[in-house]
């Protein structure tokens, strides 16, 4: 079998491509460090000289604003210089092709590339392109990963929750299309989460979940019941004109979160999001603004989150 | 070689700081020994102002070659340091590269009215312009040999000398 590609010949981490096939070690190493950047975080100074001198490039072949500003903040706290490319507007237009791209930063002494595009498998393309010095996060491709989104939901439940031994977790919604919730469940099975249920209508779960060691409901209500923690999952727009859903009130009947179904849950269930909510689609407003919400904990998390990946990748 | 006993060299410090620290002193440990004698201290010289901890991983300066592999504690100055007296804590003084990356830490907090160092031991070996005001003992430790503070769990302070650099085991 040959070696995981995110990992140098030291079985350290020297890419962040996927959660699939992390040791639990290396994941731990994460959330803990990450924990120890919150502090950084709340101080007047924000800022720790750890990447000093370092170029991280943000390439951003897919728009995103939550993302791509809390990798440039993370990577700000860290001292380093960060470049922000929206490459949808620039030389790949003009016909350029990935490999070259990076090529050209790679010139430029690129040391680190966060890397959001809209096929799968771009950043681990790019990953085995560069030289040995420099590291890839994935920040998002295609239908495939997201490794740091799943990292700061763990960090989350671990913050609220303290440890995933007794979790039952229910990811709720678009499990076909989402990036997150890949990276979440490969997260919480490998970090020992006993329940990891996925919710939501036949068409917009993929085939076989099951073997990601998952329970599937296709009933919100049963769903629900006895959770812990509850992740909604964004509805994109596009998905409702097609065959895969009928209508967007359509959905929030069946499989929105209202105050009634968050009910059937623990009493002091989390509810989480990862961004940007639908309000009236997959979650109601009084729930997204409810005591029981951790959205804005997550986005704050994140930076945190992003730092230590950052940190932890230009050390090894 | 004969190690002395942390207990008592505990209690040199004690004595020679009594005259020095106040009750509004910011004590701050660098983790991990330095951070258990910190409390130590904390308690047996009255301080009032909460007891510090930092853990200057994010500032070492020998990040670019040895990455942050061992878990990262939490710094922790819950105290204004803008304008205070603080002392810097640790267990063993070697070549002060560890002391350098905790003041510059420190700095990120405020700035201190001014920063004094107490040891447990001062070994030599200094890299950097350093020295500490106050040690327990000096001693001579012959160079790629280890010395480390332990702490049992019935809390008692303990020297230890090794081959080569460990976790420590003791507990929190």
């Amino acid at each position: 079998m040959s070696r995981n590609p995110q990992l140098n010949a030291k079985g350290a981490l020297q890419h962040l491509l996927t959660i699939e096939g992390l040791p639990r070690e290396i994941l731990t190493h994460i959330l803990d460090t990450a924990a120890s950047f919150i502090n950084v975080t709340k101080r007047d100074v924000k800022k720790v000289p750890l990447l000093r001198g370092k170029s991280v490039f943000n390439l951003f072949f897919e728009p995103s604003t939550r993302t791509r500003t809390t990798f440039e903040i993370a990577a700000k706290r860290l001292s380093a210089d960060v470049i922000n490319l929206n490459i949808a507007t620039s030389s790949q237009s003009k016909g350029e092709t990935l490999l070259d791209t990076v090529d050209n930063l790679s010139a430029m002494h690129a040391d680190m590339f966060v890397v959001r595009h809209a096929a799968s498998g771009a950043p681990h393309l790019i990953a085995q392109h560069v030289g040995a010095h420099a590291h890839v996060v994935n920040a998002g491709d295609g239908r495939h990963a997201h490794p740091t989104q799943g990292l700061l939901d763990a960090y989350t439940i671990r913050h609220y929750k303290r440890d995933f031994s007794r979790l039952s977790v229910a990811v709720v919604g678009d499990v076909l299309h989402s990036r997150v919730a890949r990276s979440l469940i490969h997260a919480l099975t490998t970090l020992g989460a006993p329940d990891v249920r996925v919710v939501g209508p036949k068409t917009l779960l993929p085939a076989g979940v099951e073997q990601l060691g998952v329970r599937v409901f296709h009933d919100m209500d049963a769903g629900m019941r006895d959770c812990d923690v509850i992740v909604m999952l964004r509805v994109q727009n596009e998905r409702m004109r097609g065959a895969l859903l009928p209508s967007a009130q359509e959905f929030f009947k069946s499989f929105g979160l209202t105050p009634g179904r968050l009910a059937l849950a623990k009493r002091d269930a989390i509810v989480m999001h990862p961004g940007p909510m639908n309000r009236g689609v997959e979650i109601d407003s009084a729930v997204a603004d409810g005591s029981q919400a951790v959205i804005l904990s997550q986005v704050t998390f994140g930076i945190a989150v992003r730092m230590a990946v950052l940190s932890i990748l230009a050390g090894n | 070689m004969n190690l002395p006993d942390a207990e008592k060299l505990f209690q040199a410090l004690v004595a020679r700081l009594g005259a020095h620290v106040t009750p509004d002193t910011g004590v701050v440990g660098i983790v991990t020994g330095g951070a258990w004698l910190a409390e130590r201290l904390h308690r047996a010289l009255g301080v009032r102002t909460p007891l510090g901890v930092l853990d200057p991983s994010f500032y070492r300066d020998d990040f670019s070659k040895t990455g942050l592999h061992h878990s990262v504690k939490p710094s922790q100055i819950p105290f204004e340091v803008e304008g205070r007296s603080i002392l810097l804590v640790d267990d063993v003084l070697f070549t002060g590269r560890t002391v350098r990356g905790a003041m510059n830490e420190l700095f990120d907090y405020g700035r201190p009215a001014r920063i004094e160092l107490a040891v447990l031991v001062d070994r030599g070996g200094r890299e950097l312009p350093i020295a500490a005001q106050y040690a327990g003992a000096n001693l001579e430790v012959p160079s790629g040999m280890v010395l480390v503070l332990d702490r049992a769990s019935s809390g008692e302070l303990s020297l230890t000398l090794s081959n080569t650099r460990r976790e420590r085991k003791a507990a929190q």
